[in-house]
């Protein structure tokens, strides 16, 4: 974390960039928050650890308008954000000096909970170069965990520890990919139709519309949401239905279908613990089965499935078929 | 707040006897707006369109919505009414209550009730209307026709005789089609290259009229009087200038393994070729894939004996960009692959043949010099046999669902001819029906049955059985008799089904025109509209649009041609005002609608944006007018909603699914 800090004064210092875009301790061991930072002295705030699961990609939009480059911190997987991102003309790569950071898979407090570790007063272990055992202080005592058993669903299905776009690498990274990307899909694609029904519904109807998973998605970048927005009577005929939150989550998942890199910011933000990754996971395997493989974000300038033509593309009748 | 008025037409009987009309008008006269509502009997007629201009004027109405017939019949009528009593044509909206309701229903109370949905959904459309003005776009007086058939070169011929320029896109080296592969003509038995040649060299000769062969349409933009064509020109290895077409190159190529695609493959041809002696033009093109000197970079043969200095082994594919204000498509058709009708041991021995193979084989300049022989061993048949439908009116997917058309009259002609030119040889024919409307056609089977004692048997072959003497076994019912029968033949000949050529997917993706299940190309109105593409600007000709014989493909052809010749006459078109727009504030700049709009109607612009009093430049899609037809796939991929089909707004299309599901 040092070596990050220290380059990043560096390149504060002469001139390079105007501000840093990183992470800084929040009001607990396990929730450091983005933040941006302008002089070598607020970057003494500056913290990169396991708890630094944030995707700083689409921070860049508003970073991109001010003066000046930003340097950003983005890990293997916040690239593939950032390519998404710049295929869309939402960030600028000339106002961005992005430093590839090491990663060794990002942990999950919730799971560190749900192990009936409570209380919690202090976490060690968990930086970049930490130990593969977190100790953790509590109320009740100390305790211990593994660090990949606290780790997020996203790093065990990891899309591999290459950054897709950078200025320069800090760091390792390391491999946490032990669970098959779609599994969760099939047992969901396995359920009857009812089964499928009572499963989402069950989920989703513990969203309060917080929004946070639409704040903290870097393919939900417009300028202005359709569910924000007067032109449509999409956010009043939400709030009418008695089921509401279908509509506002499944039409996320089509607009972001096709865009979405599967950075699981959406599952990782959700105070209601709403498994909203497997929406657009479902997306992505139907493209992949219908188009060929596709990775949203792998680089800035491939057409997208959806918003490609090709003669061998699948057909309308092949789609119905399969249901 | 509209004042709308709501016209319901009974039909005559069409809608009226399944549709309570009265109940219709009582029940729109209760939605928002609606301020009229009548019914009467022919709304389309004189009288019916000055009631509706009566209540406009008298009742100041604002927007109108027609409950009556496809939009396609009589929106325009319509729309001219209203724009004669003063409103804008575009706040009018058509209710289909006919060919949507009326005509699928048999209860009345199910159909009037879905009546009033449809009306309700087209009166809270038109709640929403707003007048729009249709804009202008100049008609580029020159056609396009593509595939250099007896079709494209009728099509041509006829529109460069009204004195406008057109090119012929040919993809083979050659003009002429599947027309210069037959060798007698049905019902007269003239010989086809006869009848078709005379037509190649005049069009050839036309000074309207220009033929890329070996070329094809790479890319299609534009629309209706204003396309831009890219036609790729394929490298033919051989200067079209010098050439003098004395065809010493063909002689003397080493390289003489290639299959002749003229001759179906029953026979070879050398790597530089003409498909055929009446070519045209008559200058051969070297086959890449078989030429020694292209493939090795030795020989080079040709180049050293031709005297002309036409040979250029350097030659690359060339582009030819070029405006057309009309296309016609002319692409023609192709026999269906047998591969998946085993029984009839098409792939097993060579004594079965396709029908076109066998017009090749009758052919003096064919494989056989025209002599009927046995592929497998050079022996005059005594037998033969024809199998009627193969591939057409199939009931499982194996093959086509319709009638090909044009097999059972070749069918009778092939019979005929090698009854009359080979008396000792016997003709069978099995077939499900004879099919024979056309002029002249019955007398002509009813001869090949009566006077040269062709075999006809109605029943299908089961199987073709190849013996171990060379003989075919031929399976059979004889549905007449009611018996299973096995025939011993020298010769069996399928009479192939036809399907559209596989080119034609291709060209019609590009030219947005839409094409059936089976790949034939979609009329604009299977009776008023039939050689039209539903795409402005898009004309039909021949077998591309369903299967058909010569003389109604000319006839065809022509009609084409004068839907061509009354656009290229417009000089300026009216542009539908239906067209998309982006609505600045809410436009992130993404070039998602962009990368879908297949018209390339969408660019980016920098502009200065004042977003509730923030300044800033931001990225905008910007539609170009002219080039987008509201085809609306940009409304639907924009992640914000900032596109928006001007008289389809999504708000529009959301108001009308709420009116139905209310």
């Amino acid at each position: 974390m040092q070596e990050l800090v220290t380059r990043a004064k560096e390149l504060l210092a002469d001139g390079t960039v105007a501000r840093v875009l990183g992470w800084k301790c929040g009001d607990m061991a396990y929730n450091p928050e983005p933040a941006f930072f302008e002089t070598a002295e607020e970057l003494e705030g500056f913290v990169y650890d396991g708890f630094c699961g944030a995707n700083l990609s689409k921070y860049m939009i508003e970073a991109g308008k001010q003066e000046g480059k930003t340097l950003v911190f983005l890990k293997p997987c916040d690239t593939y954000s950032f390519n998404q991102l710049l295929k869309e003309h939402r960030v600028d790569r000339e106002k961005a000096y992005i430093i590839g950071v090491g990663c060794r898979g990002k942990l999950d407090i919730e799971k560190i909970k749900k192990m009936g570790i409570k209380g919690i007063t202090d976490i060690r272990g968990a930086e970049a170069d930490g130990s593969d055992t977190l100790s953790i202080t509590t109320l009740y005592g100390d305790k211990t965990c593994a660090y990949s058993d606290a780790m997020l669903e996203r790093c065990h299905v990891c899309k591999g520890k290459e950054h897709k776009v950078y200025d320069e690498v800090i760091g390792e990274s390391a491999d946490t990919k032990d669970a098959e990307r779609f599994a969760e899909v099939e047992k969901i694609e396995a359920m009857s139709p009812e089964e499928k029904f009572a499963f989402f519904q069950k989920e989703l109807s513990k969203c309060i519309r917080c929004n946070a998973c639409r704040n903290v998605c870097p393919a939900c970048s417009c300028r202005k949401c359709v569910f924000d927005s007067t032109k449509f009577d999409s956010a009043q005929k939400a709030n009418v239905d008695s089921f509401e939150e279908k509509m506002f989550h499944i039409i996320r998942a089509f607009h972001v279908a096709g865009r979405c890199t599967d950075c699981g910011e959406c599952s990782r933000v959700c105070p209601q613990g709403i498994p909203l990754h497997l929406f657009n996971r479902k997306f992505i395997k139907d493209i992949d089965e219908l188009y060929g493989a596709f990775q949203a974000g792998e680089d800035a300038e491939t057409k997208g499935p959806l918003t490609d033509f090709t003669f061998d593309d699948a057909e309308p009748s092949i789609v119905a078929e399969r249901g | 707040m509209q004042r709308l008025g709501v016209f319901v037409c009974h039909c005559g009987s069409n809608i009226a006897a399944t549709v309570d009309v009265k109940k219709v008008v009582e029940m729109a006269l209760k939605e928002p707006g609606v301020v009229h509502a009548e019914d009467y009997p022919y709304m389309c007629s004189e009288a019916g369109q000055a009631l509706i201009a009566e209540a406009i004027c008298e009742k100041k109405l604002t927007g109108i919505v027609v409950c009556s017939c496809s939009p396609r019949m009589h929106e325009a009528t319509f729309r001219k009414a209203a724009e004669r009593a003063g409103i804008n044509p575009y706040m009018v909206e058509i209710a289909n209550i006919r060919e949507h309701c009326s005509w699928i229903h048999k209860d009345i109370e199910v159909a009037t009730e879905k009546a009033i949905i449809l009306a309700r959904a087209a009166i809270a459309k038109v709640n929403l209307n707003t007048p729009l003005k249709p804009g202008e776009s100049l008609v580029t007086k020159r056609a396009l026709v593509i595939g250099g058939g007896i079709a494209g070169i009728q099509t041509a011929l006829d529109i460069a005789e009204a004195g406008y320029k057109v090119d012929i896109v040919e993809k083979t080296p050659s003009i002429g089609g599947r027309m210069s592969q037959l060798d007698k003509t049905f019902p007269t038995l003239d010989c086809s290259a006869c009848i078709l040649t005379p037509k190649m060299v005049e069009a050839a000769a036309h000074e309207n009229i220009t033929i890329y062969t070996y070329s094809e349409v790479e890319k299609v933009s534009g629309f209706v009087g204003d396309f831009t064509v890219d036609i790729r020109k394929k490298a033919r290895y051989v200067d079209m200038e010098k050439c003098t077409g004395c065809g010493l190159c063909q002689e003397k190529c080493p390289s003489k393994k290639a299959l002749s695609e003229f001759n179906r493959g029953l026979s070879t041809r050398s790597a530089i070729y003409t498909p055929f002696a009446q070519a045209i033009p008559n200058v051969p093109v070297i086959d890449a894939e078989s030429c020694t000197k292209l493939k090795t970079g030795k020989c080079g043969l040709c180049e050293k004996i031709c005297q002309a200095g036409a040979i250029d082994y350097t030659q690359k594919d060339e582009i030819i960009s070029q405006k057309y204000g009309a296309i016609v498509v002319a692409t023609g058709f192709d026999t269906i692959k047998l591969d998946r009708y085993d029984e009839f041991a098409y792939s097993q021995s060579k004594d079965v043949i396709t029908s076109l193979e066998l017009e090749r084989i009758m052919n003096a300049a064919g494989p056989t010099k025209g002599h009927l022989e046995r592929l497998s061993d050079g022996k005059h048949p005594k037998h033969i046999v024809f199998v009627q439908c193969v591939g057409s009116r199939c009931s499982d997917d194996r093959g086509k669902s319709y009638c090909s058309k044009i097999c059972c009259m070749y069918t009778a002609k092939h019979a005929m001819l090698i009854r009359d030119k080979y008396p000792d040889v016997d003709v069978t024919v099995f077939y499900i029906d004879v099919r024979t409307p056309g002029k002249n056609f019955d007398e002509f089977y009813r001869r090949a049955v009566e006077e040269y004692g062709v075999n006809y048997i109605k029943g299908q072959v089961g199987k073709v059985a190849p013996q171990p003497d060379g003989q075919l076994l031929v399976q059979a019912v004889d549905m007449l008799d009611n018996r299973q029968i096995q025939v011993e033949a020298d010769m069996v000949v399928l009479a192939t089904a036809i399907e559209p050529d596989p080119s034609v997917r291709k060209i019609a993706t590009m030219l947005t025109a839409s094409i059936d299940t089976n790949n034939f190309l979609t009329e604009g109105h299977a009776k008023l509209r039939p050689v039209e593409s539903p795409t402005a600007g898009i004309f039909l000709s021949g077998v591309c649009q369903g299967p058909k014989d010569i003389p109604e493909t000319v006839a065809q052809a022509g009609a084409a041609a004068v839907k061509a010749i009354g656009l290229l006459a417009k000089d300026k078109l009216m542009t539908n005002p239906c067209t998309a727009k982006a609505d600045e504030l809410l436009c992130n700049g993404c070039s998602t609608c962009a990368n879908v709009c297949p018209y390339g109607a969408i660019t980016y612009e920098d502009k200065e944006i004042n977003d509730h009093g923030v300044r800033e430049t931001r990225r905008i899609a910007v539609v170009n007018s002219a080039l987008c037809q509201g085809c609306g796939a940009c409304t639907v991929t924009c992640p914000s909603g900032a596109m928006d089909l001007q008289g389809f707004s999504n708000r529009q299309i959301i108001a009308e699914v709420d009116a139905i599901c209310r």
